[in-house]
């Protein structure tokens, strides 16, 4: 009659050994849309492919700056997503007003990791069903880091997660040496073939479902979004179909 | 015998009259209690902190006399306090909450080291830099002072800033800040402060300014305030914050003292006619 004992609270494991609510919320990650993270010695670099509930409707927020130097990119619940960006936005402008220093990325990101892992291992809460990417540049350079519903943390020089992301994980693996030394643009170009790979046969990417955060030593985080991407949209798939395997739909993008 | 237990086995009140609890306080049947006051003024007291910018870093000094009021109460107290290899803390006035500072930046320094650990010793880049430690340190004292509770002392914040540029600013018991390319706190602000105005009188001149130099001019400012100021003491503390970190001295002694000029003076030291 029933079919899981275990997956009634995220305090219980079951007798796997497993935690069933942690791994539920992780499939909530899954559900979506994609988002690209990476960086190279000089820049961060986010992309998000953001989805509209209907044709009439406006697209979900996928890329939210958090302080002058790093945003953050979502995958998963948004309202979760919400609380979590404003709390960094709080511990953020703490440091500056405390401090007057920007908070280090790897500080903020260890903060939300406490703040998930608790929500783990008490009893009536719920894990956070959001992954979130935080990119941007501190007092020790360029940095990634990615954040699961779990608590875990970890630095990334490059990272993709969200619906079908496996694809845009297999173009980065396969271009993992170049980021390094990738200049702004490059970089830029990358996220964007990077999320294109992922995309379904039917989609392709447009000045509407694309968000771009980019954050660079000396230079502040900021988003691109609409016309502000039209540009790179035009010119990212271009050189790119000289590379070795560039992958079959190619075709540039209006 | 009364009705009364809590009563009983006390002074009765119509044979006694009743217990006079005047020196008692509110809460054991006192009269209405005044604020506390015992940390309102410094008891034991540090005087001038001085210090100085220079081209490539800044020069700090201190004595090494804690005063219980006019009395030369503690002769080894050091009031320079390395933070890290960017920052050191001048303290005059009260020394229990100079004490109190210094284990808050103990804290500090230890909260600093566990949250983002900087594997290469040599990459000061993610230090917590003077500018900031400073910042925290006015934000404390002005907390404390809204509390109607001050921290009474008056400190110099020297070091180098996130861009490894020499930094000095000051924060005092009200939580007032101000920077300057010399500074000095208490009696040294008016003795002292001239001489080292005379040596920088401006920013452009502190960046001229070579480590040597700078070191004697202090020297020089502390001798005049041993001089001049009757809670002062001949030895003392100097600390030199450049790129190569923190060079801290707590045992100089004065030398070349002259004090030819003092029988001239009417009121100075004990006079004959």
């Amino acid at each position: 009659m029933f079919r899981n004992n275990y997956d009634n609270d995220s305090v219980t494991f079951s007798p796997q050994g497993r935690i069933f609510q942690v791994e539920y919320a992780q499939e909530a990650v899954k559900q979506g849309s994609v988002v690209v993270g990476i960086v190279s010695k000089t820049h961060a670099v986010l992309a998000a492919l953001k989805r509209n509930a209907e044709e009439l409707s406006s697209y979900q927020k996928k890329i939210i700056p958090i302080d002058t130097h790093f945003g953050i990119a979502l995958a998963g619940l948004a309202s979760d997503a919400r609380v979590l960006s404003n709390f960094m936005k709080q511990q953020s402008l703490a440091s500056r007003l405390t401090y007057d220093r920007p908070i280090f990325l790897s500080e903020i990101t260890s903060r939300i990791g406490d703040r998930a892992q608790t929500n783990t291992q008490q009893y009536g809460k719920r894990p956070y069903g959001v992954g979130l990417l935080i990119a941007g540049v501190d007092a020790k350079g360029p940095h990634l880091f990615e954040f699961q519903p779990s608590g875990v943390t970890q630095e990334m020089i490059a990272c993709g997660i969200g619906a079908r992301s496996q694809m845009a994980r297999t173009y980065l693996e396969r271009n993992l040496d170049e980021f390094e030394g990738s200049s702004r643009e490059e970089l830029i170009k990358h996220a964007l073939c990077a999320l294109k790979d992922s995309l379904s046969q039917d989609k392709e990417l447009t000045i509407d479902n694309t968000s771009l955060g980019v954050g660079g030593i000396d230079e502040n985080f900021k988003m691109y979004e609409g016309q502000d991407i039209a540009g790179w949209l035009e010119t990212a798939f271009e050189s790119k179909a000289e590379g070795e395997e560039g992958g079959e739909g190619m075709e540039v993008d209006s | 015998m009364n009705h009364n237990p809590q009563a009983w086995g006390r002074p009765r009140d119509d044979v006694y009259g009743a217990y006079n609890s005047q020196y008692l306080p509110q809460h054991h049947g006192g009269p209405s209690a005044h604020p506390t006051t015992h940390t309102q003024s410094p008891i034991v007291t540090g005087t001038s902190v001085i210090a100085i910018k220079y081209s490539t870093g800044v020069v700090i000094a201190a004595d090494n006399l804690a005063s219980y009021g006019s009395l030369a109460r503690f002769t080894d107290v050091k009031r320079l306090k390395p933070f890290n290899r960017k920052a050191v803390v001048g303290f005059g006035g009260d020394v229990s909450d100079m004490q109190y500072l210094d284990r808050l930046l103990s804290s500090l320094d230890v909260q600093e080291n566990y949250s983002h650990n900087n594997d290469d010793p040599e990459d000061t880049k993610a230090l917590m830099s003077a500018k900031n430690l400073h910042t925290y340190l006015a934000k404390v004292m002005y907390k404390r002072r809204s509390d109607f509770n001050p921290l009474w002392n008056s400190l110099l914040i020297c070091g180098l800033d996130e861009k490894n540029k020499p930094f000095l600013a000051t924060a005092d018991l009200l939580g007032t800040t101000y920077s300057a390319p010399t500074l000095a706190t208490g009696f040294g602000a008016h003795l002292a402060q001239p001489l080292l105005r005379k040596a920088v009188p401006d920013e452009e001149a502190s960046q001229k300014l070579d480590k040597e130099t700078a070191v004697e001019v202090v020297r020089e400012c502390m001798k005049v305030l041993f001089y001049r100021d009757a809670r002062s003491m001949n030895e003392y503390s100097i600390a030199v914050v450049d790129e190569k970190g923190v060079e801290l001295k707590e045992k100089e002694k004065l030398e070349n003292q002259s004090w030819a000029f003092a029988d001239q003076i009417r009121g100075y030291g004990t006079q004959t006619v």
